[in-house]
């Protein structure tokens, strides 16, 4: 009877979850496979601060020509301020201005753009710089240094190629030292670059922009530089010298402007988020919902902001972990260490990789259960001692990165990642098995809870899948459905086929 | 290396989903799980039901009362220390005398001497919900220690050995008697390496034995033969186990009785969830005989009468049961 109801729910739920699932992968148009598009990305900008009395006016500069990138939409975020674009130059402002406003207060800008390696983006030609006005003793180191490398270069490229190696040499002349001596940050040094290019009357100025990964919470604007050798503009590494640009490298603004300004309000911070995409195919089924009058897309995950898609991308694979687990325990039967515990040890190799992962996690449960065993000795009451291996585990986690670090190992630093307090837990139950049932069956459930934690993480880490589960969350309705219908397996475990053979072999 | 899923099938052999999905979900209500998962509660309800159970000499709730360990002990030279709401005989120490010389030094079934302040430390972590199901505190039970039967001598490595029954619907449908080995340490639990040896219903006379999941034919210890032995007192012994229902109001419960050199057949605890690997120890799965169950259910019939139902439904021969002896 009960076995009809599961049916019935799980058929209804496949069905929600397929038709939802159908008309928006055929009607809408949704993308089925990633890898057919052209990548989007969407920086976010937010700023936060806290409001003083009076009016507040803030400025934000926001891309204009972006080389190798195409704006596809642009918007801002902010409830009851006045919005509106300045153009100052070649270059934009936001600017959001507002007569009063209480408490903390926090506007964004996003920019959505697709890569275009064809899209040129240039700027005009500008004028020829004034030599500068440089106060002594700097004016004579300038004019050295520009004797200096007009001596070993040719032309303007190579004049500010040369210039940039001379800046970063590190055992630089005593003029460039004393040029150097008062920059503090990459911009400062990078503009004082300009500085003396300009004394040889190459037009130079500094740039800023993001580098574009996948799901960054909290990107940096770089500076760079940017030179017209009387054709057309080029960029320089600033650090290296070499001409080009960084891959995926999104201009966010030129010159020496400062990121943002903000009258009337105090503690500011200013923030980037990247995010890879699918808008692009989205946007085009999202102009069809549109016209369908259909109100899906205000509903989908896309419509969170970027940070919160980042989680949910990761959040979303869970069930999938689960489904897994569900499946090695019940008809498989595999033994493994608590509920959840592998899915969340496979959480922690998406970021390890996987064979790091494995040593690491073998490594941290080997250290713990052998400090556990000398814990042991002295008879501590369950709940501190509890509290015990947390503690060494925490440090055993540190001691780990720190000497991965000094070996030069950076995956040991990921160690940090791993959820410390199932770790606790699994030496806990791990040396309570070991001493209630020898080694043996620890070691067996032990391996188990990596085996099932591995094939997990290989699930989870399938992209495919993991594009499908984001774009179309509602198929975990079918993950759902076929967990319930798990739920009411009653036939028999892989693992039960040679525990019960000696019944039927006679 | 494997058998079929179609041969199980065949051989009525219960599988573990099967066994929580359909019998434990639905014969064994939630609500009733405290009378079987709490030891003490169990003991009351056996003894208000006039079941015969080893005498408790106390109960230890919190970590203030561990201290009083040694008053409750101090009439008894042996007695057993066990968590009350303990899965799997985990937890449990057994404890047989104490050294000849310090009052204080206590004697495992093993023969090693342990400290009161170990047992005491031990009895600490019981009440801190080590042995407890989700880790919850719990209560330690120090009580009898069952004396050894030497029926059971040749064919048990120190320790008790118990009798598990299986009773569905108030019927006893298959059992078997569990015997400690050295690897067990004295302990009478399968997994913890003591041997399981299947018992005729009929006759009450072992059949072939189980050590982990393979079969065996001598005690691996002693080296006696351990099929062919007949429990003494089966009647008594099927009666109690039957009238556990009526007890616990469990559908699908495992009762464990141990066989007392003076006192006869106690009963130690009973089992919500009674493992699977009695159908190993009696050759034989439990599906066709819960399913004779079934056919033949009678709501009027009391333990005395269901004991005897069992013992003609599920004789050996008729269910084509390996036998190892005679």
């Amino acid at each position: 009877m009960t076995t009809r109801y599961v049916l019935v729910l799980a058929g209804i739920l496949t069905l929600i979850g397929l038709a939802a699932f159908i008309y928006k992968w055929q009607v809408l148009g949704l993308p089925l496979d990633a890898s057919q598009e052209t990548p989007t990305w969407t920086v976010e900008t937010t700023i936060r601060f806290d409001s003083g009395p009076g009016s507040i006016n803030v400025n934000l500069q926001i891309p204009t020509l972006t080389p190798g990138f195409v704006t596809l939409d642009e918007f801002s975020v902010s409830r009851n301020y006045a919005f509106g674009l300045n153009y100052v130059g070649a270059d934009r402002e936001a600017q959001w201005t507002v007569r009063r406003a209480d408490g903390p207060q926090t506007l964004y800008y996003r920019i959505i753009v697709y890569e275009d390696p064809d899209s040129d983006q240039s700027d005009l030609t500008p004028q020829l710089p004034i030599p500068p006005v440089i106060d002594e003793p700097f004016r004579t180191a300038v004019e050295m240094v520009v004797a200096d490398v007009r001596e070993h270069s040719a032309d303007e490229a190579s004049f500010t190629s040369v210039l940039i190696r001379l800046f970063n040499s590190p055992s630089p002349n005593p003029n460039i030292q004393l040029l150097l001596a008062e920059t503090q940050t990459r911009a400062d040094f990078v503009r004082m670059l300009t500085t003396v290019l300009a004394s040889e009357r190459i037009p130079a100025r500094v740039i800023r922009g993001i580098p574009l990964q996948d799901q960054q919470r909290q990107a940096e604007a770089v500076p760079w530089l940017e030179i017209h050798d009387g054709d057309r503009w080029r960029y320089f590494d600033p650090s290296t010298g070499d001409e080009g640009l960084p891959d995926r490298f999104l201009v966010w603004w030129r010159g020496s402007e400062p990121l943002y300004r903000v009258e009337g309000g105090s503690n500011v911070e200013v923030r980037f988020a990247v995010q890879r995409n699918y808008i692009d195919a989205l946007a085009i089924a999202e102009h069809r919902a549109e016209l369908r009058q259909s109100r899906l897309f205000d509903f989908s995950l896309f419509a969170l902001p970027i940070e919160t898609q980042s989680v949910y991308s990761v959040l979303l694979m869970i069930p999938i972990g689960a489904l897994v687990m569900v499946f090695m325990r019940n008809v498989v039967g595999i033994d493994a260490f608590g509920t959840f515990m592998p899915v969340l040890i496979a959480l922690a190799f998406r970021e390890t990789q996987l064979v790091w992962g494995v040593i690491l996690f073998s490594v941290l449960v080997a250290l713990g259960l052998s400090i556990r065993f000398l814990l042991e000795r002295l008879r501590l009451l369950l709940v501190p001692r509890l509290s015990a291996v947390l503690i060494v585990v925490v440090l055993l986690m540190l001691i780990i990165s720190v000497v991965a670090h000094q070996l030069g190992m950076e995956t040991g630093l990921s160690v940090a990642l791993f959820p410390m307090v199932i770790i606790a837990m699994t030496i806990e139950r791990m040396s309570v098995v070991w001493e209630e049932r020898g080694a043996g069956d620890a070691m067996r459930a032990g391996a188990g809870s990596m085996i099932v934690a591995t094939i997990a993480y290989l699930v989870m880490g399938m992209p495919w899948l993991e594009h499908l589960i984001i774009t179309f969350p509602e198929l975990l309705l079918i993950v759902l459905a076929v967990v319930l219908m798990l739920g009411r397996y009653t036939g028999y475990r892989l693992s039960e086929l040679t525990r019960f053979k000696a019944i039927v072999s006679k | 290396m494997f058998a079929t899923r179609k041969l199980l099938r065949e051989a009525g052999v219960l599988g573990l989903n099967e066994r929580n999905a359909e019998f434990i979900m639905r014969m064994n209500p939630r609500r009733l799980y405290p009378r079987v998962d709490d030891k003490v509660l169990t003991k009351k309800l056996a003894i208000e039901a006039g079941m015969p159970v080893p005498e408790l000499y106390g109960v230890i709730g919190n970590q203030a009362e561990v201290r009083r360990f040694s008053a409750i002990v101090a009439d008894h030279e042996s007695f057993v220390v066990k968590p009350a709401r303990g899965s799997g005989g985990d937890g449990i120490i057994v404890i047989t005398g104490r050294s000849k010389r310090k009052r204080d030094s206590y004697r495992y079934a093993s023969g090693l001497l342990v400290s009161g302040a170990e047992i005491e430390h031990h009895i600490s972590n019981v009440v801190g919900g080590q042995y407890s199901l989700a880790g919850n505190p719990d209560t330690a039970l120090i009580e009898y220690c069952v004396k050894f039967d030497p029926l059971f001598g040749e064919v048990s490595y120190q320790g008790v050995p118990d009798i598990r029954v299986i009773v569905y619907r108030g019927y006893p449908i298959m059992s078997m008697v569990r015997l400690p080995t050295r690897t067990s340490d004295g302990k009478a639990n399968l997994h913890q390496g003591a041997v399981g040896a299947g018992i005729d219903l009929s006759s009450g006379r072992t059949l072939r034995g189980v050590l982990g999941n393979d079969v065996i034919d001598e005690h691996p210890d002693t080296g006696a033969l351990i099929s062919g032995l007949y429990i003494p007192k089966w009647d008594f012994i099927l009666q109690s186990s039957a009238r556990s229902s009526e007890v616990t109001g469990l559908g699908y419960v495992g009762v464990d009785m141990v066989i007392d050199k003076d006192l006869g057949p106690l009963i130690l605890e009973m089992n919500a969830r009674p493992g699977l690997n009695i159908q190993i120890a009696n050759g034989c799965g439990l599906a066709h005989r819960i399913r004779r169950i079934d056919e033949i259910f009678d709501p009027e019939a009391d333990s005395v009468a269901r004991a005897r139902v069992a013992r003609q439904e599920f004789a050996a021969e008729r269910q084509g049961t390996l036998e190892l002896s005679d």
